[in-house]
């Protein structure tokens, strides 16, 4: 690892003047930001989940909390891989169970009811955007997205396929080198 | 100058930077006319290959017009010459470069302590690439830099235009040398996993070295119907068994040579769960490539066979079969390519009208399209195969 940290740009390379448009659409940077949440919220979840039982009077149910943690760890992680859609979707689903476990602990004898309702309010907020996201990765990465080409009249070969396997078989100094790892000849130059 | 630069994972920007200057006698400065984008590039753009920094400027296929060189290059090259830029960047004078070794080169890696401690030995500098072969800046830009221009460069006539040279500096030679390391016999069966640009490339290579017959595997159907019209038998992986189809084809024995065109993102799915598995360890830092298709390479490879690796792996790669590669004889060959190695043969091909490589070109954009184009290359978009870019 350590070799890693001491890369360093030389020094006469281009420098940066002013940064333009990315490949990042605002859809891949909204993912970016719900993944780097759910990491954060999933360790929150799986390092303290005693502190959050009882800030919402959820008093031994730490176990599911820290199942949830590890679901958005998970999800989360995906979110930021090349996989996001996939991670996303997770996140989603993810969201009906937080929104479902948390409306089952907003009856009017959890004394930490109004913490319960905020934390609702908090998950769906997040799963408007989780959603959000969802649509626009999956929409923007899908494969089918642009046209469909046939290419089955691309040989490369100018004199067609026959030409080029006729040339080929007539040319058996090029077939068989005893050597092929020996160089041809030195750079042109 | 514009260009495109590396921001991290899946962020390639189109910026402006300062211009390149000539930093060692050697050197010359190139005018990009046309440059683009490459799968291994795709591999940088998804952070699979590591030591990349923010600010890289990407692409190492290129060509176009010296308009300045340094006061070493001694008559080799002017200004005004129109080259190709190989990507491995050679001296032209160590022992590797002398045995035509070029990718191997054991000068023209400024960071060759790096490359030293991650690959035992390092290799040759690489554009836009990895710190690990040097962290030159790329030619997807107005211009670039070319370090060892005296060696470095293919010298390439007027009157044939960009489309038809261009790729002569990595993905022709690539797919050649793909072939020529299966040292193709008349009787072979020569199967292809991967059709997209350095498939196409291997597929014709064979045809034009004599191979028998060429199976050239892939799920894209765009990408299988221009590897048919190259002369190759299309085998849609996610239609049909590979390894029926290759042993059905080969009377029951196995391809003789096997060439991988994949890489290290062999494609993720549920019906081959190896895939899967990479693809966690992979997201756990486990295991740093996928390599489902060398797998089944060396299961269905005939026994005294070869497995020819063109696509490019980064580091360490989970359950290779040593057993059946061992007992089963098999050669493995492998190897960035040594570009200059093959290229006064190819320039000559394409000069007598043999190959025409500007087949694979599907889309001609602005290099200003450039980061749209990733994404669209990426994910396999579009009909997409190459892109080319003009400065
Ligand atoms: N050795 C070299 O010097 C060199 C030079 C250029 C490129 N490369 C490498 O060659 C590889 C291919 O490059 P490209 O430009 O053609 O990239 P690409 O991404 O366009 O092509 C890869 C193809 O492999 C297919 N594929 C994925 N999984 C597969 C599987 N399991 N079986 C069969 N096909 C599968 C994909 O559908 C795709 O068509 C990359 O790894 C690239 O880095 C190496
Ligand atoms: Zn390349
Ligand atoms: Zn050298």
């Amino acid at each position: 690892m350590s070799i890693f940290s001491k890369i360093k740009r030389s020094k006469g390379d281009p420098k940066i003047l002013r940064s333009g448009p990315s490949s990042l659409s605002s859809g891949d940077r909204l993912a970016k930001r719900l993944g780097w949440l759910g990491i954060g919220l999933g360790v929150a979840q799986l390092v303290a989940a005693g502190s959050i039982t009882r800030a919402l009077g959820m008093e031994g149910r730490e176990g599911l909390v820290r199942a949830y943690g590890a679901r958005e760890l998970a999800t989360g992680m995906l979110s930021l891989s090349t996989e996001k859609s996939l991670g996303l979707w997770g996140r989603v689903a993810g969201d009906g169970l937080d929104i479902a476990t948390l409306a089952g602990e907003l009856d009017r004898y959890n004394p930490k009811r109004a913490n319960v309702a905020g934390a609702l309010a908090l998950v769906l907020g997040v799963s408007v955007l989780d959603l959000v996201a969802a649509l626009a990765t999956t929409a923007r990465h899908r494969r089918s997205q642009g046209k469909q080409v046939s290419y089955r009249d691309r040989s490369g070969f100018p004199h067609g396929v026959k030409a080029a396997r006729d040339a080929g078989n007539r040319a058996p100094a090029a077939r068989s080198r005893p050597e092929p790892s020996r160089p041809v000849a030195f750079p042109a130059g | 100058m514009r260009a495109l630069v590396w921001h991290g994972k899946e962020d390639i920007r189109y910026d402006t930077v300062t211009d390149p200057e000539i930093e060692e006698p050697r050197d010359a400065i190139v005018k990009v006319t046309s440059c683009a984008i490459c799968g291994s590039d795709l591999h940088l753009f998804h952070n699979f290959i590591p030591a990349m920094l923010p600010g890289d400027i990407m692409g190492h296929e290129m060509m176009g017009e010296v308009v300045e060189v340094g006061h070493g290059v001694n008559g080799k090259l002017k200004k005004g010459d129109r080259i190709v830029v190989p990507f491995t960047i050679i001296c032209g004078e160590c022992d590797q470069c002398k045995s035509g070794n070029f990718s191997l080169c054991e000068r023209s890696n400024r960071k060759k302590e790096l490359g030293d401690t991650a690959y035992g030995h390092a290799a040759a500098g690489l554009f836009g690439y990895t710190h690990l072969t040097g962290g030159y800046p790329g030619g997807q830009a107005e211009y670039v830099r070319v370090p060892f221009a005296d060696a470095t460069h293919i010298k390439v006539p007027e009157g044939i235009p960009d489309e038809q040279l261009l790729f002569l500096g990595d993905i022709f030679p690539t797919g050649w040398q793909a072939a020529m390391n299966c040292d193709i016999q008349p009787t072979d069966t020569v199967a292809v996993w991967g059709c997209g640009p350095v498939g196409q490339m291997a597929i014709r290579s064979a045809i034009l070295l004599g191979a028998k017959q060429v199976v050239a595997i892939d799920c894209l159907s765009e990408r299988l119907g221009m590897a048919e019209a190259g002369g190759a038998i299309p085998l849609n992986f996610e239609e049909e068994s590979v390894i029926d189809r290759l042993n059905e084809l080969t009377d029951g024995k196995g391809p003789e040579k096997c060439i991988d065109a994949v890489g290290l993102e062999s494609h993720i799915t549920m019906y081959q769960p190896d895939t899967v598995l990479d693809r966690a360890k992979q997201m756990f830092m486990l295991e740093n490539d996928r390599p489902h298709a060398l797998r089944e390479m060396i299961y269905v490879c005939r026994p005294g066979g070869t497995i020819s690796i063109a696509g490019v792996y980064s580091g360490l790669s989970d359950n290779i079969p040593l057993g059946q590669l061992m007992n089963k004889a098999v050669t493995i060959r492998t190897g960035q390519t040594h570009v200059n190695r093959w290229t006064d043969d190819l320039l000559r091909r394409i000069e007598e009208g043999q190959i025409d490589p500007s087949f694979v070109i599907t889309h001609t954009v602005a290099l200003a399209d450039g980061p749209e184009m990733y994404k669209t290359f990426a994910d396999k978009q579009d009909s997409c195969i190459k892109v080319v870019m003009r400065p």
